[in-house]
């Protein structure tokens, strides 16, 4: 059977959980600290090591992102919440139990819109999203004779949102995720790291014929590490269940972990247990409500979301889609996009420059545009100059790198380095008749009409004043002189 | 009706070996006591709301204010086995 | 009279007229659990700084106190009579343990109990039960049993026990004290090694009810830590002493006085109540209709947070870890299974696992979803009764102590002596049993008086104004 056939016959179902810590000052149940990256079990308390005795109190905070995450995600706030047991063993949970949600979630029956490569849009529908505590860290070491625990990350309030099963493709779920990331950034809730652990995804797949009413047996594929390795285990996944069905052969539920060295994925070795974990509601918390009043605050307070602003940035600065779609990538940028609309008018011209130069200057340095020691008025400036033909473009990307660098402006940098365009007519004059004199043999093809002949002499006139002169005068000497 | 097979289940849920005498013992002990609770099924509580606080409490949250966490040492020294800063247990497998 | 005889409220007096001190207090309180803690073994572990502290002590009210082994003392060992939580030193005080040391109490040690408080007769520990000190050969009820029997022998003034269903009211009728079940959410719980979170309460246990109301006015109060603790303005318990009952109504629930309670119980009740009418009180009968399913509602939704509270003791962060001689699943389940085999006795594993059953995948419906709506019912009957009455009166127990080992191997008949005390946990109410007499062979029977939630002052006044016209409480134990 043909690979061609076989896609369609089959269609893929794909649903998934994202885990997202929320940046919250102090954990979700007590007041430790809520950071990352410190010496282990030094970011703990009785409360969140589960000490008999100890008990849990809500984090306002927490609450009030999730509820930012249910509005962003277009879900229906629930206005009476509780939180719930999760009964289970496992050393990274001190309790024996999670505080999770169960059946009266934060939020429920939301949607992302994701593009699809046509142009159009597909509704992804979130069927639930819900606040509970992460576990801490175990340290798996293949060749000691334990594991151990790090309970610092115990307590970290997460939200978990899941999706309906409506991705059809790995390409559909990476696009997903890029554009679920995108709004949670929007939102300031959290660091959206998914190397760091604060943004962590899983996924049920499974295939199916194409038109049948049931969902087939699927798998639970999680230990992916980044977007891209959620694609390729999704792909991998989707091979595997074609393979096995085509064989006639049953698939089996289970979970099973990527790896990311041999690109597969595997089924977890540990016996799987049925899943019976016995929730009930939390006794230690007292149930919620979440009035109107506060959901309507909530909604004022909401930044602009990714998708809402691509829409104003292209209506309002006349700016392709393109262009807004790559600006909106990052909600700094953007902003640092529209700071520098204040002072200069030209926004095609300010977007070629923050997506061309910027970006490259940035992902040399690796830093972000929050780093960045030069304001939006500084870029306009460097803009400015080059287009009053102070600088050329060579030297105003070698001028917005000595500003990066120092955090002079444009003015200082082109003293400095002796940037500035040689505007003097003799000294341009004087170039263009050394580089005539010494190019016969092109000279003469210019006179015989080929413009291109111009081109050459151009860059032998600019590599002649190192960089420093215009080349649009150059042309325009060179003809006249010719 | 109780059985062997039910009181295994629930003993590796509970993560509690037992022994084949207790076995049997929690079998019979169950099972009395679970026929001693059925008689609730007497009572139509379909109309009934569950009590799961007594009290009529809501919304008791916290700020989000940092307290000092427990020096590493001070949260260690409960541990029952301890190495390079962690709490160490039997090897984990995945 | 010997000074760990008296009242706290006598020894302050004394304190106040420099007639004694705290230290002096405290080491007559030693000098007796010298000499009869080894045979009623209230105490399994006693604090060393207690007699320093006493010396020392410049609080307002430094009353040697014995706490029950779940309440959490900074590195103070606390075990909750169960082997598994050996060596386990809390890095922090339970809020009742912050709030008496403010208040200049003596912390004496930690007292005996039925292992994670499951028992109703201080029978069920590792280390062994405790004696009624009435009647060396009886239990002293529980699972408070070693506070109240501390008490009862005059080896500590004051006790705290805790409450989820009658643990600290059925030793107090048992051992002839004071015990009160405060409203649930009026003492904070933090720092209590919790048995059934919906349930349990810590209370008082005292030698008569004036004390009663002193040692709650330190132990109650809104805390932070606790969200389920009350938004509540805590009044001053000691106004609420007041000799008159004129014209309060108290409803006798009828349900109460059918089967299975002792002759001679049910006539000292009959007598309590004649002498509190003769005072003016006013008692008719009333009905709370869903008594008969208290019990089985009660052990379904203990036992179900309990399955669930009791899961942190694993062997992995604190306390017992052990390991079976032969691998039987994997290093880690092995190790879990071993160490709750050997850590737990054997109420707390059945126990864990009829909750654990009752919660688990296809039965959450039929046990506990249906245990929390009859908790509804079982609460609206109280509701209904105290819209027209200021308090019930029940006996606290239907016998008097029983002996060691007579019921320990019929879990449900020892459940059924908690039949007059499990109510009130399941509807959050606040109840006091009072001593209010004496069997013929000499064990002394309780008196439960129960009032609306918050309303601690009405069971402080009646059981004042009983305990003023009768000399029960002070019959002392001689040992």
């Amino acid at each position: 059977m043909s690979q061609t056939t076989t896609e369609k016959k089959y269609e893929t179902v794909i649903g998934l959980e994202v885990h997202l810590q929320l940046n919250t000052a102090t954990k979700i149940f007590c007041g430790c600290a809520n950071v990352f990256g410190r010496d282990p079990n030094s970011q703990t308390c009785p409360v969140c090591l589960g000490l008999p005795g100890t008990l849990p109190v809500l984090n306002k905070k927490a609450l009030e992102h999730a509820i930012k995450v249910a509005l962003a995600l277009n879900c229906k706030v629930n206005p009476y919440i509780k939180f719930d047991r999760k009964n289970y063993f496992y050393p990274d949970i001190p309790k024996g139990y999670q505080i999770s949600q169960f059946d009266l979630p934060i939020a429920s029956d939301g949607y992302l819109m994701i593009p699809l490569a046509d142009g159009a849009f597909k509704r992804i529908g979130i069927k639930r999203a819900h606040l509970e505590e992460d576990a801490g860290k175990l340290i798996h070491d293949a060749h000691a004779t334990g594991s151990l625990v790090d309970y610092n990350r115990t307590g970290t309030p997460l939200i978990e949102i899941v999706t309906d099963p409506d991705l059809r493709s790995a390409q559909e779920a990476f696009d997903y995720l890029h554009i679920l990331k995108l709004t949670l950034q929007y939102l300031n809730v959290s660091d959206c790291d998914m190397e760091k652990g604060s943004l962590r995804c899983d996924a049920n797949i499974s295939i199916r014929e194409m038109g049948a009413p049931n969902l087939g047996t699927k798998a639970e594929v999680k230990n992916m590490n980044s977007f891209r390795a959620v694609k390729l285990a999704l792909e991998f996944e989707e091979n595997r269940h074609r393979t096995i069905v085509e064989s006639g052969e049953r698939i089996i539920q289970e979970t099973r972990l990527w790896n990311e060295e041999k690109a597969m994925t595997f089924a977890m070795r540990s016996k799987e247990e049925a899943h019976d974990y016995r929730y009930f509601p939390e006794p230690d918390l007292v149930p919620f409500t979440v009035d109107q009043s506060v959901i309507d605050h909530v909604r004022q307070s909401l930044p602009e979301l990714p998708q809402q602003k691509l829409k104003r940035l292209t209506d309002q600065y006349k700016i392709s889609e393109y262009d807004a779609a790559v600006i909106i990538q990052d909600p700094d940028i953007a902003n640092f996009f529209e700071e520098c609309t204040k002072h200069y008018a030209e926004t095609k011209k300010i977007c070629n420059w923050i997506n061309g130069a910027l970006f490259q200057e940035l992902n040399a340095r690796k830093m972000t545009i929050k780093d960045l020691k030069i304001t939006p008025q500084d870029l306009t400036t460097l803009i400015k100059k080059v287009e009053e033909g102070v600088l050329n473009n060579l030297t105003g990307k070698d001028t917005l790198k000595f500003m990066i660098d120092s955090g002079k402006s444009t003015e200082e940098i082109i003293q400095e380095k002796g940037l500035a365009q040689e505007s003097d007519d003799s000294v341009l004059e004087k170039i263009v008749d050394e580089i005539i004199a010494a190019n016969d043999k092109v000279v003469a093809q210019v006179k015989e009409g080929k413009d291109s002949a111009i081109g050459f002499l151009v860059g032998q006139a600019m590599r002649k004043c190192q960089g420093k002169g215009n080349p649009k005068k150059f042309g325009e000497i060179i003809r006249r002189r010719i | 009706m109780i059985t062997d097979k039910d009181v295994k289940y629930i003993a590796s849920l509970a993560r509690i070996h037992l022994s084949d005498e207790e076995s049997a013992l929690f079998t019979k002990n169950l099972e009395g006591i679970l026929h001693y609770v059925g008689k609730l099924e007497k009572l139509d509580v379909s109309k009934v709301e569950p009590t799961s606080h007594v009290l009529p409490l809501k919304n008791v949250y916290r700020e989000d204010v940092v307290k000092p966490s427990l020096p590493q040492q001070a949260a260690l020294k409960i541990a029952v086995e301890k190495h390079n800063g962690a709490f160490k247990v039997p090897k984990v497998i995945e | 009279m010997k000074l760990n005889e008296l009242t706290a409220h006598e020894i302050l007096d004394l304190i106040k007229q420099k007639k004694t001190s705290s230290g002096e207090v405290c080491q007559a309180v030693l000098d007796q659990i010298e000499r009869s803690d080894e045979n009623v073994k209230a105490f399994v572990r006693l604090n060393d700084q207690a007699s320093a502290t006493a010396k020392e002590a410049n609080g307002p009210v430094p009353i040697p106190i014995a706490i029950k082994d779940n309440i959490c003392i900074t590195d103070q060992e606390v075990t909750c009579s169960s082997r598994i939580l050996k060596n386990f030193r809390p890095p922090y005080d339970a809020t009742v343990i912050e709030k008496l040391k403010k208040s200049g109490a003596v912390i004496l040690g930690h007292t005996n109990m039925d292992e994670f408080a499951f028992g109703s007769s201080t029978e069920n520990s590792c280390y062994g039960p405790t004696h009624n000190p009435w009647k060396l050969d009886c239990v002293p009820g529980g699972s408070s049993g070693g506070s109240t029997a501390a008490v009862a022998a005059n080896e500590a003034i004051w006790a705290l026990g805790s409450d989820t269903g009658g643990s600290i009211r059925q030793p107090a009728a048992f051992c002839g004290v004071v015990g009160l079940k405060p409203t649930y959410g009026l003492v904070s719980r933090y720092g209590l090694i919790a048995f059934a979170s919906s349930l349990d309460q810590i209370g008082p246990i005292t030698k008569d009810v004036t004390d009663s109301a002193l040692l709650l006015n330190i132990i109650s109060g809104t805390d932070s830590r606790d969200s389920t603790s009350a938004p509540f303005t805590v009044p001053d318990y000691t106004k609420a002493l007041v000799n008159e009952v004129k014209n309060i109504k108290i409803g006798i629930p009828m349900e109460y006085f059918i089967e299975g309670i002792d002759p001679e119980v049910k006539q000292l009740i009959v007598n309590a109540i004649e002498m509190l009418e003769k005072s003016g009180a006013i008692f008719e009968e009333v009905s709370l209709p869903h008594t008969e399913y208290a019990v089985a509602t009660y052990y379904i939704i203990a036992t179900a947070e309990a399955s669930s509270n009791l899961a942190r003791f694993d062997g992995v962060e604190y306390g017992l870890r052990c390991h079976p001689e032969k691998m039987r699943k994997n290093p880690l389940v092995d190790m879990y299974e071993e160490t709750r085999a050997v850590g737990f006795g054997k109420e707390v594993k059945r126990r864990i696992m009829l909750g654990t059953y009752s919660l688990s995948s296809g039965y959450y419906d039929d046990y506990y979803l249906r245990g929390l709506k009859v908790r509804t019912l079982i609460k609206n009957d109280f509701d209904k009764v105290f819209e027209n009455y200021d308090a019930i009166i029940t006996p606290t127990a239907p016998t008097t102590a029983f002996k060691i080992g007579e019921k320990a191997n019929d879990p449900l008949s020892m459940y059924l002596s908690d039949i007059y005390t499990i109510s009130a946990n399941l509807a959050g109410i606040p109840a006091i049993s009072i001593p209010c007499g004496f069997s013929k062979d000499g064990l002394p029977v309780g008196l439960q008086i129960m009032a609306k939630p918050f309303n601690e002052e009405m069971l402080l006044r009646i059981a004042y104004s009983f305990e003023q016209s009768t000399d029960w409480h002070k019959r002392k134990v001689r040992l």
